[in-house]
């Protein structure tokens, strides 16, 4: 799964999608996972980063991560 | 290297956010402790969920609604409203203030003189008072506060059995420009009956009227309905007098001063919307002073205010159990309680706090509960940080009814503690357990034995 390239989203979360003109905000972990996104990432890759770097167990991750890739799907910020 | 704490990942379009102006920041603006009692100890030691009053807050309403109104009229006796949180020890909070009871049945009665209020303190409102009741009532030197003319008659007879005359109020409704009127209970004022009722008590001379009783509606939003109603009851109280050179000694303005809650569907939040008491004493006490009775005839003001003294001093504890994702995209949390704890949340948003810290980023959100039912809905939408499972949330405004119209149903009832003055928790009623729910339960011996 990919972002779009050309979403943009600045330092304080703010996301703008130029296709639809809609915006959104990201919290930080948020940010960080649409940026690996935009580095062509795999979902593995990014699951793996987020247990190094947070205090959190697996299978939280896993749900959080899929019902948040979902939700940029919905929101139709992939391709 | 030290982990960072996790938060999870949330993406909210702003396009629906700009709509939604009033999930203000102090919605979800975390609550860790109440009176310097931290949530999740409380939750610890006490379960989830858990109900907790502020002892220090009930004080703090009745003593400021208490000055209020007695800075503008000079003769106010409260009568605490059993029916809003019969709890005793929120009972005798109450009565240690010097709050007298108003009860509407017969077990609310026997709860306030077994709390030690004196008899001819409580008054005794309410359509469904049996034979026994008049009795108890009558013995005890209790105001009777006729509801209809099947009491007064049954009342009338008991008296003249007994050979006493027993104190007694009627219950007067009226139109006070609000729909819908609630004129169910008493005497209607407009049509006559309340004047036929009183000319009723009068003849027959068995029974003594000593007040005039009103309640004109709950959550009432309208101050200047107050002032009607005050302006009613004192020209009966005139007419009285007039007639038969008698006053009575107190006019009851009942209950119903709006809480600090939001009614579903109002426009701002409760907090911010709702009239001050000051507003309701202000109608009231002009109308009363501004009625024209002679100085030393000044009828005392008695209140029966239920839920601006006590719902803010409630809130209910709980927590998360899971999050998940609608079929339409929205997000659901569903929480430990339900509304079979929570009976206002059908027409009350509370505000829900977080009862630990969280970033800047909050998302929408539904708050289900835990019953096996549909119309468990907590709220339809709300405001809030992400919430993960085991997360401790914290429900303001629920001190008034919630406890005493909570149904037992698939989920035992929590714990009640309260917190004193010094910061210190009690536990004023235990956690229901199945010995609770089966008490009273009778099993015929013939099904009590079978084999699958
Ligand atoms: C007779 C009477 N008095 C007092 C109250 C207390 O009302 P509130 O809690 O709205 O102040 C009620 C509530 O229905 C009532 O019926």
């Amino acid at each position: 799964m990919k972002v779009r390239k050309n979403v943009a989203i600045s330092d304080s979360g703010f996301l703008f999608n130029p296709s639809s003109g809609d915006s959104y905000s990201v919290n930080p972990i948020g940010q960080e996972i649409i940026q690996m996104l935009q580095e062509e990432k795999s979902e593995l890759e990014i699951l793996d980063y987020i247990l190094k770097e947070y205090m959190i167990d697996k299978n939280t991750v896993e749900k959080d991560l899929y019902d948040f890739l979902n939700m940029l799907k919905n929101y139709k910020l992939t391709e | 290297m030290e982990k960072k704490q996790y938060e999870r990942p949330i993406i909210k379009s702003l396009n629906q956010g700009l709509m939604n102006k009033f999930g203000s920041r102090t919605e979800y603006t975390p609550m860790t402790h109440i009176d310097g009692c931290a949530v999740k100890d409380l939750l610890e030691e006490y379960g989830s969920p858990l109900f907790v009053m502020s002892e220090r807050k009930i004080r703090d309403n009745y003593r400021n609604t208490k000055r209020i109104f007695e800075t503008r009229y000079p003769k106010v006796q409260f009568a605490w409203s059993y029916k809003t949180n019969y709890l005793n020890a929120v009972c005798n909070v109450f009565h240690q203030e010097g709050s007298w009871g108003e009860v509407v049945s017969r077990f609310e009665y026997e709860k306030a003189l077994n709390n030690g209020v004196p008899g001819n303190k409580i008054l005794f409102n309410g359509p469904d008072k049996t034979d026994d009741d008049l009795r108890a009532a009558i013995k005890n030197d209790s105001p009777i506060h006729i509801d209809h003319l099947d009491e007064l008659y049954r009342l009338t007879e008991i008296a003249t059995e007994l050979n006493v005359n027993p104190r007694v109020a009627i219950r007067v409704n009226m139109d006070t420009g609000i729909y819908p009127m609630w004129d169910r209970f008493g005497f209607n004022y407009e049509n006559g009956q309340a004047w036929d009722a009183v000319n009723k008590i009068m003849a027959n001379g068995k029974l003594k009227l000593v007040g005039l009783h009103c309640h004109i509606g709950t959550f009432m939003l309208a101050p200047n309905a107050y002032g009607i109603a005050a302006t009613k009851m004192a020209d009966l109280a005139k007419s009285i007098k007039n007639r038969y050179n008698k006053m009575v000694s107190y006019i009851d303005m009942g209950g119903g001063f709006a809480s600090k809650n939001t009614l579903k569907g109002s426009y701002g939040l409760g907090a911010d919307s709702v009239p001050e008491i000051s507003q309701y004493a202000e109608a009231i006490c002009s109308a009363l002073l501004n009625a024209g009775f002679d100085n030393d005839e000044l009828p005392y003001l008695y209140l029966e205010t239920g839920r601006a003294l006590i719902d803010d001093a409630g809130f209910l504890l709980g927590s998360v159990i899971s999050n998940k994702r609608l079929s339409d995209g929205r997000r659901a949390t569903i929480l430990d309680f339900g509304v079979n704890i929570m009976f206002t949340s059908f027409w009350y948003d509370h505000k829900i706090s977080p009862a630990q810290e969280f970033g800047q980023h909050t998302e929408d959100s539904v708050l289900y509960g835990p019953l096996c039912m549909n119309i468990d809905v907590i709220r339809e939408n709300v405001t809030l940080p992400p919430l993960k499972a085991g997360d401790q949330v914290v429900v303001h405004t629920v001190g008034a009814y919630n406890i005493t119209q909570s149904m037992q149903f698939i989920a035992l009832r929590p714990a009640v503690v309260m917190i004193d003055m010094k910061g210190e928790p009690h536990v004023i009623k235990t956690k229901e357990v199945l010995e609770t729910l089966e008490k009273g339960e009778v099993l015929p011996d013939y099904l009590s034995k079978f084999s699958l």
